[in-house]
């Protein structure tokens, strides 16, 4: 048994890293927007949906034109997660301006549902389009990075490489974005106190507009990476990665970018691990479609004893 | 505050309006000088099959279009009313409530899951309404012994167990790794499997579940590399079939594939492509493509016809064919809707363009066959390989 679980490792990890790395990055955009407005922005999922399908769009559209036949790989893919973060980035901005922003003085509840609500409407939207596009909605992604790199039975994707270097240079981007730029001195400031930032002549608005612009742009970057590396894409597939990107929010500290990435990628490898081990740990008795239900009794199990997360800090409160 | 009640009042107004033209047009099509005889037919059209849900309503649409004739002759206006069960058990039975409401509702073509006929035939069944599924092959949709409930396809406590006899004698498959969506269809068709195969000799050397709606499953796929089956064993639908047999192809797994009917879809070739080959199918589908159906079909249609279109079709037809038994032997009159179910279940060896016929006390179809197919290219469909009788 255990020279099982011991012979698959190094491939769990692989996959476990892709899955965890697409997690991490959806999970900075929740925590973002948590960090600043203490708004729990569900409809993010949906945004990283959407970018997965207006990645494939413009993806098949070069195709189209012959631009991916002639490009380096690389190109194209830049190309696109540009065009799909600005595009899915101004989705964002849109969604915050028309559904959260007329609500900021409103409770917490009512904010919350519409954020599901805007999900629903996403979701069918897109639906709706690719319905009337190609009769079915299940999407094929044109593969850009086609092929595996074997090594002593190891089997390495060149795409699985491709998603784990843009997630990591997202990643470093993000954290000099907040960290070393007027903007994110900006956001830091508004996450603190909105009011005591708008008197020192913050933009409080504009602020939160760009918060959104950019966790969207990731959100929706991310799905283009997504699109790449599993080919397959539906209207529905924000609700359940949403889902767990929120918790591996949650599990790194929710408002904390670097808790988010941990979270992210802890919950990738222990969902991957549990999908291939349950069966023979257990000897049978739980198979792997537990394995959600392994990583979010270990998600409990950090929260009970360490409640603020992984990364977070106890939140003191303002007097 | 004013505003608000004038906007009530004139929605109100509005809504009643609405109500009653709605009354006025049933009135008027009730006083015409035919009976209306509907058929319902009931289909995910949405959702994740609903390739195949559009198949089956196509099917029908082009018998109930044919037969229109046969019944204005017989003194009835013809007509379908479809509803879309989105593959959801609970739309089913809402919609099915929706139909055993509807008086001129003699038959119900319905439901490619068995998962939403089951809960909703029970509806059916009290209305006395005569159901034939095209494409439901759980042992429990006829084996609760309802007096209204037919099926035309086979059983998957056949099916499996014909799949298992192929893949152990005619592929040779010794090592046998088995997946299930764990929804009723596939868990129960790959029990089935897994025991038969057993039977037959093979080994099974592993068994996992997967989760419906998941994009990645290199998980379960580490497992089956770490066991290094000769096949791979799914019961399941083609949206986690393709990525499935994609997955374990990028994962270096060369094992072949077998699947059931449920991966009986051109959007399986679609998601896994190339790597769709070396995949075998079981299916109560056969191969319809050389019928002169499918050449009104594309006619009609302007494509292919799925593989469940042409059951839709004969489903349809003998539906059809046991409500103008039924109005024979009454007079010329349509009777009660429990003689019409009768008549339906008693229908014999009828020649449907695709499958003969007759229904067992329990409503299961005699001539009932299991197709086996092979995919060797990224084309729909696969090629046959041989079938097996019941």
């Amino acid at each position: 048994m255990m020279t099982q679980v011991w012979d698959t490792l190094p491939q769990v990890l692989i996959d476990g890293l892709t899955l965890g790395a697409i997690y991490a990055i959806i999970a900075l955009g929740y925590t973002m927007v948590y960090g600043i407005l203490e708004l729990i922005n569900f409809a993010h999922g949906e945004i990283f949906m959407a970018g997965a399908f207006i990645g494939t769009a413009v993806l098949i559209g070069l195709t189209g034109l012959g631009w991916v036949a002639v490009m380096p790989a690389i190109f194209v893919l830049l190309l696109v997660l540009v065009i799909t973060g600005g595009l899915t980035g101004m989705l964002g901005m849109g969604i915050e301006r028309l559904a959260y922003r007329p609500l900021r003085k409103a409770s917490k509840l009512i904010t919350l549902i519409t954020a599901i609500g805007v999900s629903f409407l996403l979701q069918d939207i897109v639906r709706f389009i690719t319905e009337t596009q190609q009769n079915n909605y299940i999407v094929n992604t044109p593969s850009l990075f086609p092929g595996s790199l074997s090594i002593s039975g190891l089997n390495i994707r060149y795409s699985f490489l491709v998603v784990i270097v843009v997630a990591i240079l997202m990643m470093i981007a993000l954290e000099f974005f907040v960290n070393r730029t007027k903007w994110g001195l900006a956001m830091r400031a508004v996450a603190q106190d909105q009011d005591t930032a708008s008197l020192m002549s913050v933009n409080v608005n504009k602020v939160i507009s760009v918060t959104f612009f950019v966790g969207s742009a990731l959100g929706g970057a991310t799905g283009v990476l997504f699109a790449i590396h599993y080919g397959t894409i539906d209207p529905y597939i924000g609700f359940i990665l949403g889902l767990k990107a929120f918790t591996a929010a949650v599990l790194g500290g929710i408002g904390n970018i670097r808790g988010a990435m941990a979270g992210g990628m802890l919950l990738g490898l222990l969902e991957m691990f549990a999908a291939a081990n349950l069966s023979a740990i257990t000897a049978g008795v739980l198979s792997s479609e537990y394995k959600d239900v392994f990583a979010f009794a270990i998600l409990i199990l950090v929260l009970i004893f360490r409640p603020e997360g992984l990364f977070g800090r106890a939140a003191i409160e303002k007097v | 505050m004013r505003k608000q009640v004038m906007a009530l009042a004139m929605t109100s107004t509005l809504a009643l309006g609405f109500l009653g033209a709605c009354g006025n047009t049933d009135s008027a099509s009730g006083g015409g000088s035919s009976e209306t005889v509907k058929i319902a037919l009931q289909a995910p059209m949405s959702g994740g099959s609903a390739t195949l849900g559009e198949a089956i309503k196509n099917g029908a649409a082009m018998a109930v279009e044919e037969e229109k004739a046969a019944f204005e002759k017989a003194g009835f206006s013809l007509e379908l009313v479809e509803y879309d069960d989105q593959g959801d058990p609970q739309k089913g039975v809402s919609n099915a409530q929706i139909i055993g409401s509807d008086q001129d509702v003699y038959g119900v073509v319905a439901h490619l899951n068995s998962g939403v006929f089951i809960p909703s035939s029970e509806v059916y069944e009290r209305y006395n309404i005569p159901s034939v599924s095209p494409a439901s092959t759980a042992t429990d949709v006829t084996d609760r012994g309802l007096k209204s409930v037919n099926r035309i396809v086979a059983r998957d406590d056949f099916q499996g167990p014909a799949g298992a006899e192929y893949a152990v004698q005619e592929i040779g498959a010794k090592k046998i790794f088995v997946i299930n969506d764990k929804t009723a269809y596939g868990q129960g068709l790959a029990t089935a499997f897994a025991e038969a195969a057993a039977e037959e000799g093979a080994e099974i050397v592993g068994e996992a579940g997967i989760t419906v709606g998941e994009k990645d499953f290199n998980g379960v796929l580490n497992q089956v590399s770490a066991a290094d089956p000769d096949l791979v064993y799914f019961g399941g639908l083609y949206s986690e079939g393709g990525l499935l047999i994609k997955q374990a192809r990028d994962n270096g797994i060369d094992a072949a594939f077998m699947g059931g009917d449920g991966m009986d879809s051109s959007t399986l070739v679609e998601i896994a492509g190339d790597t769709v080959s070396n995949v075998y199918l079981t299916s109560v589908a056969g191969d319809s493509s050389a019928t002169e159906f499918a050449k009104n079909y594309e006619d009609e249609y302007g494509a292919k016809p799925e593989s469940f279109s042409i059951y839709g079709y004969d489903s349809a037809k003998v539906l059809m064919e046991g409500i103008l038994d039924a109005a024979e032997e009454n007079g010329g009159k349509l009777p009660a809707k429990d003689k019409v179910a009768a008549a339906v279940r008693a229908v014999d060896d009828y020649e449907g363009e695709m499958t003969q016929v007759s229904f067992d006390d329990k409503g299961d179809n005699e001539f009932a066959k299991i197709f086996i197919y092979k995919f060797d290219e990224a084309s729909y469909p696969a090629k046959i390989q041989g079938e097996i009788s019941q």
